[in-house]
């Protein structure tokens, strides 16, 4: 059976492929402490010897809209083109082209829609910042095959977020029973308190500090019953209008695993918004 | 109210640069032609089978011809899609970073949660 070597969640920050390669005037205050961050977040991967990534993420409405909108979406194809014409305008993120793992997403979806989720599936999807950031992070060579799952935190009406937590498990247990020899690392991003185009956006910090504080605690401790207790669609409003990617968190949480304690946990309160880098290793400490 | 269709147009325009130019220099005429010419168009089937209902109310036209993003705001345009395009149109004309995005915010500052319904 195959091997999960990490589950790492993560927030995914549009702005630091930018912050982290600007030089002189150009080079934000805050990159060094950054970028340094990153790189002690990106050991806890390759220390792990994955063989392979699945990366949870959500599409910002770039290839996925309106007119035709999964909830959750497993990508089965053999590569993966990375990141838009818009992503590089705003963000100056770089185009990018990832391997796929053709096997593994035809397992996971045939596994799980036999388990109950009816997922849908795409051949030719092109990713967005949800997973080129966490890949430009945790493994900027992007050497390795990848299976994209997407969550839809965005356009409602939205799945409940037991369902992502109940995702989450099915993803591991899957995984886990998956026959094959490789290393598995699971990854996902998502965000804490968020506001985009509302007016509490670019601030200081995040919208709401509280709830970052919080949701650190429930995601480092993998406390899903306190999650699920306190957050509901409703909620996730109040502390900022792009927060229900927090869902991604907790679909991350249910990888992790009821009340399993991070091996890793750091955070770095930026502009804007709260970053926060989490990992855990399934079979204890890595290797 | 044809929030769909609100959000179908920043959304074809955010995500082609030449119409991204187009409606920051003529926004009245861009959503003249987009809505004669575009608004019907269904992204994934071909051109010909395009649907024959979808227009925009007045109040939702002359908020896009006058790049009047409070108003689009509290029509219950997706918050990204808004934020997106705005920036893409507006961000070059001030000098600091981020100086737009913080007025964004100011304008909508009369707005306290909960804000307008995205729900399509």
């Amino acid at each position: 059976m195959a091997t999960i070597a990490a589950v790492i969640a993560s927030t995914h920050h549009p702005f630091y492929y930018r912050a982290s390669t600007s030089a002189g005037a150009n080079r934000p205050p805050f990159a060094d402490e950054w970028v340094a961050k990153i790189e002690s977040f990106r050991e806890t991967l390759t220390r792990a010897e994955p063989d392979v990534l699945v990366m949870v993420g959500s599409d910002h409405f770039h290839q996925l809209w309106l007119d035709n909108m999964p909830q959750f979406l497993i990508g089965k194809a053999p590569f993966y083109d990375g990141n838009f014409y818009n992503e590089e305008r705003e963000f100056g993120l770089p185009r990018m082209f990832l391997q796929g793992h053709e096997e593994l997403s035809a397992y996971l979806l045939r596994a799980g829609i036999d388990a109950g989720f009816d997922l849908a599936f795409s051949n030719e999807l092109r990713i967005d910042h949800s997973i080129t950031c966490p890949l430009i992070t945790l493994r900027p060579q992007a050497d390795l095959p990848i299976v994209p799952v997407y969550t839809n935190i965005f356009a409602p009406p939205l799945p409940q977020p037991r369902r992502f937590v109940e995702l989450g498990k099915t993803i591991r247990r899957l995984v886990e029973a998956w026959p094959s020899d490789q290393r598995v690392a699971i990854i996902g991003t998502g965000h804490l308190s968020l506001e985009l185009g509302g007016p509490r956006q670019f601030g200081p910090h995040g919208p709401d500090p509280e709830f970052d504080r919080q949701a650190v605690e429930w995601i480092a401790s993998a406390d899903l019953d306190g999650a699920l207790a306190e957050v509901s669609l409703d909620s996730l409003w109040l502390p900022g209008n792009a927060t229900h990617g927090f869902m991604d968190f907790m679909l991350m949480m249910g990888v992790a695993g009821q009340s399993v304690q991070a091996d890793y946990v750091d955070s770095l309160d930026l502009f804007h918004t709260m970053e926060a880098y989490f990992t855990w290793y399934p079979k204890g400490d890595s290797q | 109210m044809s929030k769909y269709l609100l959000d179908k147009f920043l959304y074809t325009v955010d995500r082609d640069p030449e119409l991204v130019e187009r409606y920051r220099n003529d926004p009245r005429g861009t959503v003249s032609w987009w809505e004669a010419e575009r608004a019907n168009v269904v992204l994934n089937i071909p051109e010909m089978e395009r649907s024959t209902w979808l227009t925009f109310s007045d109040v939702e036209r002359e908020a896009l011809a006058t790049h009047d993003y409070v108003t689009l705001f509290e029509l219950g345009c997706h918050n990204f899609l808004l934020l997106t395009l705005f920036i893409a149109l507006f961000e070059r004309d001030y000098d600091e970073p981020l100086a737009f995005q913080r007025e964004f915010a100011v304008r909508l500052s009369h707005w306290t949660v909960p804000y307008p319904d995205i729900s399509t």
